[in-house]
């Protein structure tokens, strides 16, 4: 909402100065945006000035004028001028020379269609204030040649933006704001709303007009104007304060119900009376029935939407838009005023359902005083009848089916208890009185009724707040409750940070994606058609159409944002993230119970819902491409590899508390990895997730590094660590022995090493592969595995016998398991 | 016949003479302190400390001594003995030293090459900033709460005193999520347009007094651009307990403020609405820290919990009042530290994360 400030003088001492202005506004919980000095948007020397001779140039393609203009120097001034809608003798604005106008327009001397031009004569659209650009402004007689002209035209005035929350729907009119600032800064108001006498209902409406539908328009009030000049232009006044608050200025009619409605906030339609055809029904639409509205579109209407129809059809989709048949026109010299007031719900259903959210809509779904009617057409009628000529008929037209107003029985201690703030009862009655309640005492009660423009008070807690608030939110001591004592972060929370830390202290760097993937992003990772992961939650209205879905893996945006890296110049990246992955629920259907808000639903209800709610595991997922250790004045540096990423599922998997042994790592194929490079990594025997060296093709079709490598784990499935036994730390000597094993080559190290660890018994302290070999001095398909092996005893130290008993042992159950035997 | 047990030689008893003895303790003195290195040190202890030193020959005259002469003689050559192992243990440990001192000196490196071969990785400051301030409240003995991010639309919207109908609604600027079969309409899920469906899903699970904060990830359809992200950030407290008032709120607030930005940090509130708080405030924090000098900041939203939410939730209003409030952690981390782009902060880049590193 834009409004200038010499408009809220009118009905309140409002102060100009910004400074003063603004906190005034922010401390009733008015949202200030912007406050533009108007003054300060025309820089320099801009003056009244008097044309004292026209000479119509001629020889060129349009009408060009060379006038003499007094502005109040010694000489006139010699300007040329493209307009022609002004006479020797007119005041003029006229910028000269070092003036700067809105835009950046700086005015200086210059010869033009042969004469000199020592200045502009402006028009108003040339100085910011309407949009009018037909022709130059012509003053009213009074101010004297070279006299600033900026208070002749409103730029000696201040415009205000604010934000108007919801609940403040009356705050969308000078009315409104006007009375908050008298609120804010306990200054006398005057109503505008009590300048206009309503006129009441008369046998004869103003015309023919049924409303069907009395809860969707509990009001519907109309005047008619009969014979007025439909070219009569819009006092330049009325322009210049639309313009200012944003409005565009169109015809006298239409103006004035948009003056009005900034004014009073109450939104109006002018009909051409001409146009209406029979009697006029306010009912709602029927199917397959359409209208043009205003704004050139053609819509299909909803049986939800409320209407006004004619004999012709549907004219006007109420309280949103009017339709284009009716509209008021230059040929328009009879004009029907409607000011009606409509349900909120149904209004923003329909703004919702047609996508137009117009200024009409967006005051009465926020509720309009239902009062206003019989003002605002009084004060529309006398606008029109006063520029426009013509007559206002007698007959009013009044159809009025609104319920009285509810009251609101008020706890007189509530606002304290609220608060913390010690007001006493005859505060709270002076507070809510301010505001515009009647307030009846009943005891310890107060029966409060709220003030017809304030439909957003209908429960206790909304007059407290406004207790508080204009008592001053700045009374409100500060004072630390005390909670009880809590249960710490839950042992989730807890994992999450410690993961995330570990995966830093690796090496990896954080990113924070956005979940967003599209189908280009699936195809690319080479998943095939039946792949789970395929299986995305889409989005209406996504905001890229690329990625319409919601990620399933955390790998598509994580090897995005490694690509955005290693564009910028990284040549080494490793990242990781932690976050939620998305997978519908498969089997259902259909849509959540509706439940409601009056009490708590039941438990039934709530599982029910719950069932709607999509799986939403955290992962955790790590990519790595380039040098994980650079090169340096050491000497080279080491690739990212296959194992560096198995490496980072262990850090994971460490981090969350699960034991080494508890975790396995087999070879898998399973897309986006490399078939021959991708581990599938198992706690407690169930796989968790998948790590390796990415498929060469993936690499390829996503743009990524060669041998980009990745680790995607299922943090959720990973059960929570246990509480561990402490181990017996024995202080006897171990006993070391290296065996070297020779298996064939596609025996997994991981099986021999089980095979080693399960025979040796419980004197094996440590196993620790140190060396592979293949080459010919094992033979073709076959390589050798040297293990060191660490023996220890909790009680003893052990013999050479014992700890050879234990390595022979542990060599024969290989040689069973994966058929080893020693290296000769 | 009679015998003497030693002949008596004058000439080999000279060498127990006093001044033999010194001589050869001046000798060997000489000896060692001419050694230069551990090596040519023990090549001279045969000769004054061994079998055939002239101490040790000096030993084996004692016996020819006459019984009178013997304990006193013996008690000089041990004398003698004793200041030559003297002096070779001096010059061992002076030679010793001297060996560690240039062993230490051949050692000596450059510490000042750099040595960054395991690159160290960050956590993203967001994460940082949110586990900060979730340790702020859990140690005020708040718990965390957490809630799903595709939520159905009771949550984020009804329960929170946001009908169908209400205007906040279509301010929210909501993802809605697509029903699994083409054509079927609303599927009832949107992307949580905040943090909040997490009070009511506290409401409904825990019974009062509740002390929770509520970090997570939520989404609006702004365009990203400097200052706006479709995905961010936010951490929300709720309190619902018998005697909450807005005092507490501002308690709450001023106490975090205090902590997160130093003694002299304070909040104000300006009137504001939010459907799920009645009376709502928005709060600014006196930031004493801005880089352009003390000033106040827009921090967050705030407000005493509707009755209606309540009722919704299961929480009688007329026992229990309760209080909520929540900030932008992206638009906190903008100003506690200078973040000029909003994009810094979601593209990923590993410069911006590691400026920060694992603490913020």
């Amino acid at each position: 909402m834009r409004v200038p400030v010499s408009w809220l003088r009118e009905f309140v001492a409002a102060p100009t100065d910004p400074a003063t202005l603004e906190p005034a506004l922010v401390r009733v919980g008015l949202e200030v945006e912007e406050i533009t000095d108007l003054a300060s948007t025309v820089t320099g020397p801009l003056v009244v000035g008097r044309v004292v001779r026209i000479t119509e140039l001629t020889g060129f393609k349009k009408p060009i004028r060379h006038c003499l203009v007094e502005v109040g120097e010694a000489e006139p001034r010699s300007i040329v001028c493209g307009a022609t809608n002004f006479a020797e003798g007119d005041l003029v604005v006229v910028a000269l020379p070092g003036a700067v106008l809105p835009g950046g327009f700086a005015i200086a001397s210059r010869k033009t269609y042969g004469q000199l031009s020592d200045g502009m004569i402006c028009s108003g659209r040339e100085l910011g204030i309407s949009e009018d650009h037909a022709g130059i402004l012509v003053l009213p007689a009074g101010p004297r040649p070279g006299e600033d002209a900026r208070p002749r035209v409103g730029l000696d005035d201040v415009v205000v933006e604010l934000n108007i929350t919801p609940d403040r729907g009356y705050c969308f009119s000078v009315r409104g704001i006007a009375r908050e600032l008298a609120h804010s800064l306990g200054l006398p108001f005057t109503d505008p709303a009590s300048r206009y006498a309503p006129a009441v209902a008369t046998e004869r409406p103003a015309y023919p007009l049924r409303v069907e539908d009395t809860v969707g328009c509990d009001r519907y009030y109309g005047r008619l104007v009969r014979g007025t000049d439909p070219l009569a232009p819009s006092p330049e006044w009325m322009r210049r304060r639309l313009t200012q608050a944003g409005v565009r200025a169109i015809s006298l009619a239409v103006d004035i119900t948009n003056y009005v409605m900034l004014e009073l906030g109450q939104p109006m339609h002018a009909f051409d009376a001409g146009a209406l055809r029979g009697e006029v029904v306010v009912r709602r639409a029927r199917p397959g029935e359409r209208l043009t509205t205003l704004d050139g579109q053609e819509r299909a209407l909803d049986p939800g939407d409320l209407v006004i129809a004619d004999d012709s059809g549907v004219i006007s989709l109420a309280a949103i838009m009017g339709g284009r048949t009716t509209e008021v026109s230059d040929a328009t010299t009879d004009v029907l005023f409607e000011a009606a007031h409509w349900d909120p719900a149904t209004v923003a259903r329909a703004a919702r359902r047609h996508r137009l959210p117009s200024e009409a809509s967006k005051r009465f779904e926020r509720g309009v005083d239902p009062v206003l009617p019989p003002i605002a057409a009084a004060r529309a009628v006398a606008l029109l009848v006063e520029y426009g000529g013509g007559e206002a008929t007698p007959e009013v037209l009044d159809i009025d089916h609104r319920r009285p107003a509810a009251t609101i029985t008020l706890e007189e201690s509530l606002p304290a208890r609220r608060a913390g703030v010690p007001y006493p009862p005859e505060r709270v009655v002076a507070l809510l009185a301010e505001v515009g309640c009647a307030v009846a005492p009943a005891g310890d009660r107060l029966e409060v009724t709220p003030p017809t423009w304030r439909p957003d008070l209908t429960d206790p807690a909304d007059l407290v707040e406004e207790v508080v608030r204009l008592d001053g939110y700045d009374r409100v001591p500060s004072l630390l409750p005390l909670a009880p004592a809590g249960r710490g972060l839950t042992r989730q929370q807890r994992r999450r940070r410690t993961v995330g830390r570990a995966l830093a202290e690796a090496g990896y760097t954080e990113a924070l994606n956005y979940p967003f993937v599209g189908p280009a992003d699936l195809a690319a990772l080479g998943l095939p058609a039946d792949d789970p992961r395929r299986a995305v939650l889409r989005l209406v209205n996504p905001i890229s159409e690329q990625e319409p879905a919601l990620r399933t893996s955390l790998l598509p945006p994580l090897l995005a944002t490694l690509r955005r890296n290693v564009g910028r110049g990284q040549r080494e990246v490793a990242l990781f993230e932690l976050g939620a992955v998305f997978r519908p629920r498969p089997g259902v259907t259909g849509v959540p119970p509706r439940m409601g808000v009056e009490e708590r639903p039941t438990p039934a209800q709530l599982a029910t819902a719950e069932g709607f709610v999509p799986e939403q595991p955290w992962h955790a997922a790590v990519v790595l491409a380039g040098d994980v250790e650079p090169a340096g004045w050491w000497g080279g540096g080491r690739p990212a590899g296959w194992a560096d990423a198995v490496e980072a599922a262990r850090t994971v998997l460490a981090a969350a508390g699960i034991a080494a042994g508890r975790v396995e790592v087999a070879a898998a194929e399973y897309a986006p990895w490399h078939p021959g490079r991708c581990a599938e990594i198992r706690v407690d025997g169930r796989a968790v997730g998948h790590a390796g060296e990415l498929h060469p093709a993936v690499c390829a079709s996503a743009e990524l590094p060669r041998r980009t490598c990745a680790m995607e784990l299922d943090l959720d499935a990973v059960p929570l660590a246990e509480v561990v036994a402490a181990p017996a730390i024995s202080a006897f000597p171990p006993a070391l022995i290296d065996v070297a094993l020779v298996v064939g080559a596609e025996v997994p190290a991981a099986s021999v090493q089980r095979a080693l660890a399960s025979g040796a018994g419980d004197l094996l302290e440590a196993v620790r592969l140190f060396d592979v070999y293949a080459g010919a001095q094992v033979g073709e398909g076959r390589k050798s595995l040297a293990y060191k092996l660490t023996f220890r005893a909790p009680d003893r130290t052990l013999t050479v016998e014992e700890a050879v008993a234990a390595r022979d042992a542990a060599v024969a159950e290989a040689a069973r398991a994966v058929g080893a035997c020693l290296r000769g | 016949m009679t015998y003497r047990n030693d002949p008596y030689d004058p000439k080999q008893a000279a060498m127990l003479a006093q001044d033999a003895l010194d001589d050869a303790v001046a000798e060997a003195e000489k000896a060692f302190a001419g050694a230069s290195d551990l090596d040519a040190l023990a090549a001279l202890r045969p000769s004054h400390l061994g079998d055939k030193a002239p101490v040790a020959l000096a030993r084996r005259e004692i016996g020819s001594l006459p019984p009178a002469a013997k304990a006193e003689a013996g008690k000089r050559v041990n004398e003698a003995r004793r200041r030559i192992e003297g002096a070779f243990a001096a010059r061992q440990e002076d030679l010793r030293a001297e060996r560690a001192r240039r062993m230490l000196a051949e050692e000596r490196v450059d510490v000042t090459l750099p040595w960054d071969r395991r690159p160290r990785g960050a956590r993203h400051p967001l994460t940082t900033l949110m586990e900060r301030i979730e340790d702020l409240f859990v140690g005020m003995g708040y718990e965390v709460a957490e809630g799903p991010e595709v939520e159905l639309e009771w949550y984020n919207f009804d329960a929170l005193n946001m009908a169908p109908d209400h205007p906040a609604r279509t301010m929210m600027d909501t993802f809605f999520v697509a029903a699994a079969e083409v054509g079927a309409g609303e599927s009832g899920l949107v992307l949580r347009t905040h943090t909040s469906p997490v009070q009511a899903r506290t409401m409904l699970t825990r019974e009062p007094p509740i002390y929770v904060v509520c970090p997570g990830r939520v989404y609006r359809t702004d365009e990203l651009d400097a200052t706006h992200t479709p995905v961010f950030h936010q951490v929300e407290g709720l309190v619902v307990d018998r005697g909450i008032t807005m005092a507490h709120l501002k308690g709450t607030l001023d106490h975090f403020a205090r902590q997160m930005f130093g003694a002299d940090a304070r909040t104000r509130w300006r009137p504001s609405y939010f459907p799920f708080t009645e009376p709502s405030a928005e709060f600014d924090l006196w930031f004493p820290q801005h880089r352009d000098g003390p000033r106040w900041v827009e921090w967050g939203g705030c407000g005493m919990v509707n009755p209606r939410v309540l009722r919704a939730c299961g929480v009688d209003p007329d026992e229990y009042s309760g209080f909520a409030f929540g900030m932008g952690i992206e638009r906190t981390l903008m100003f506690r530290h200078g973040v000029a782009d909003m994009r810094d902060m979601v593209e990923g880049d590993v410069r911006f994360s590691r400026a920060f590193g694992m603490e913020v």
